[in-house]
């Protein structure tokens, strides 16, 4: 039964993995990523990981999730970039180093002998591993000082989110603002370009009100 | 009867290397993003395998340390993507070459 349920779910995680690596749509990609959260969240259950599990489906499935697709929403079509990278040598000098991680990879877990794993299941019987109560009292106690160093981070972090992407509109004029804009569109050269410059004209259409607030500071 | 956990890491090494694929190859920040998270969940998944294999916690602690961490990198890094679309930056990371306050 719980091997069915391994395959199972890691056939779904490397099935929506490659869906979200694939797909030009970042909506959809997200979408994908949720999948595999959940996929995983059922690989920790397997391995007796209750908390993690639970924690994985609120926290990442859910919260870092949502947030996601907030963003891709808030961005609309422009979000959609392809895979062409400006110069080919970096598309396989990519492409070589996936394949050397991949090969050691492939290398440390079928020669690190874990083959022979008979005291995997010497833990089963153990109740409560990986139950809130166990996890809790490892953090509270031997790792406490990590649980604060993380609060502390996830802080920092809010105050940088409000900082970089809320708060006010940048301060700049109308004019610097067009003239990077038709930098980029001009260093893009080729047939795209034209797609990029209606984008962007799309979208100061779309944000109609918004050179004027930028005027009026 | 739990399976063994090689392949658990077996599954976490391939969605490693997907993750990097994806890091390395698209262009789009959010997708690099996404592709940066299927990587911390492949370590994830490495370090709940190792717990259940050593019999310890330790592994499972590390795991929700580095959800914490994803976390406030998911933040940054979507605080500076929605600062690039307002400032109508092309977003693709071939064309973001220089930092500018």
């Amino acid at each position: 039964m719980t091997t069915v349920v391994f395959y199972l779910a890691a056939v779904v995680a490397l099935a929506t993995a490659l869906a979200v690596v694939v797909q030009a749509n970042p909506f959809v990609s997200a979408l994908a990523l949720i999948g595999n959260l959940v996929a995983l969240a059922a690989m920790y259950l397997l391995l007796e990981a209750d908390f993690v599990a639970a924690a994985q489906i609120i926290v990442y499935a859910g919260a870092v999730m949502v947030m996601f697709l907030f963003v891709i929403a808030y961005i609309g079509p422009r979000s959609q970039v392809g895979t062409r990278r400006g110069r080919p040598w970096q598309l396989w000098a990519a492409v070589v180093a996936v394949g050397a991680i991949l090969a050691e990879i492939a290398l440390a877990d079928g020669g690190a002998g874990f083959g022979e794993a008979a005291d995997v299941t010497a833990a089963e019987g153990e109740p409560g591993f990986g139950s809130p109560q166990a996890v809790g009292e490892a953090f509270l106690t031997e790792y406490v000082l990590s649980f604060e160093v993380v609060s502390l981070l996830l802080l920092v972090a809010a105050v940088a989110g409000v900082v970089l992407g809320g708060g006010q509109r940048p301060q700049r004029t109308r004019r610097s603002d067009d003239a990077e804009a038709t930098n980029a569109v001009s260093s893009r050269r080729g047939a795209s370009a034209a797609m990029v410059e209606a984008e962007i004209a799309a979208t100061r259409a779309g944000g109609a009100p918004r050179p004027g607030v930028g005027v009026d500071r | 009867m739990s399976p063994d956990v090689v392949p658990y890491l077996i599954v976490s090494g391939l969605l490693f290397v997907i993750g990097l694929a994806g890091v390395l190859l698209r262009r789009s920040p959010l997708t690099v993003l996404l592709s940066l998270e299927i990587m911390l969940n492949s370590a994830n998944l490495a370090l709940v395998a190792f717990s259940r294999h050593v019999g310890g916690h330790d592994g499972q602690v590390f795991a929700l340390v580095v959800m914490g961490v994803a976390a406030a990198e998911v933040v940054v890094g979507l605080g500076l993507i929605v600062a690039m679309a307002r400032r109508d930056l092309v977003l693709d990371t071939d064309q973001l070459r220089s930092l500018h306050g």
